[in-house]
């Protein structure tokens, strides 16, 4: 069920969501994705090119953190706009052969504004790795029933 | 090696026809973690009023990076793609993305300014849905920006 615009107000919060990510999250979006961009599976390119280490594909993050107003809004095909900066990257140590994440991104929502018109909600996401703000003015516009 | 600041304004016609799988759904869905049934069960698809599965909201990045990739390829552009950062994304969906459209983009060079020793390159991709004979309808429209970082950037 979506949630009804009468119900919600701007502020509110929508929840919040917890991804882990490992090196073979990367590659798996590399392929699903075809963007194969050494620097998100290749520690030796990506240091080679001035960068920290292997960073996550900024589209991983953004397509990840979307599935928390997926869920909040009861079906995918509600989600009309959606847009992001990307800010900092999210670096991925290797912890191929263990249990343990190679980064964590936490994502949270609240309600920005409310559009009665249109009959929609913008909601704001609050998207942190490592305790940086990996992307800015992530919003996410949603049809309401 | 410099971005030719002429891109600004060029365009890339719609070139070859991208068929929209329900595996490729299934598989780009998990591979950015979504759950949701709609990516996965026809029949919970359905039961939202769809008639297929639904793609993720960023299912157009692989339609659109292959439409950047005309632009990244083209040697007259002078873009090294592994000094390529994503610096901003954006998708209006004015239709939702369904497996079984077939789909092309028209590429668009909205925006080319220096920074630094690189350049900022902002695209813009019209996608359109393939109806019966020459019909098309506009499903999604993405915009992009993306750093080319020079040296020591």
């Amino acid at each position: 069920m979506s949630p009804s615009i009468h119900e919600l107000s701007a502020g509110q919060d929508i929840g919040s969501r917890t991804v882990e990510v490992t090196r073979t999250d990367l590659v798996k979006y590399a392929g699903a994705s075809g963007d194969f961009n050494p620097i998100h599976w290749n520690e030796a390119f990506a240091t080679g090119v001035e960068l920290p280490g292997v960073i996550a594909h900024g589209m991983f993050t953004m397509g990840s953190a979307v599935q928390l107003v997926t869920d909040w809004a009861g079906d995918p095909a509600a989600v009309v706009d959606f847009q992001t900066r990307f800010t900092k990257p999210v670096l991925v140590t290797d912890t191929t052969g263990t249990d343990q994440p190679g980064a964590t991104i936490e994502v949270s929502g609240t309600i920005g504004k409310l559009d009665a018109e249109a009959g929609t909600a913008r909601v704001d996401l609050t998207v942190v790795s490592a305790g940086q703000k990996v992307l800015m003015k992530a919003q996410a516009v949603v049809k309401l029933s | 090696m410099t971005i030719n600041p002429d891109l600004q304004g060029r365009s890339y016609p719609a070139a070859e026809v991208y068929d929209v799988g329900r595996e490729k759904i299934r598989e780009f869905a998990r591979a950015v973690k979504a759950t949701h049934p709609a990516h996965f069960d026809v029949d919970a698809a359905k039961a939202l009023g769809h008639n297929d599965l639904v793609a993720p909201p960023t299912f157009a990045i692989i339609i659109a990076q292959r439409a950047d990739a005309q632009l990244i390829e083209d040697p007259e552009a002078g873009i090294d793609f592994s000094r390529v950062v994503h610096a901003d994304q954006r998708f209006t969906h004015h239709r939702p993305i369904f497996a079984g459209d077939r789909l092309v983009a028209e590429l668009h060079v909205d925006g080319v300014r220096a920074m630094g020793g690189g350049a900022m390159i902002t695209t813009r991709s019209e996608i359109f849905v393939l109806g019966s004979g020459d019909s098309r309808e506009p499903v999604t429209t993405t915009t992009s920006s993306i750093l080319v970082r020079g040296e020591g950037q």
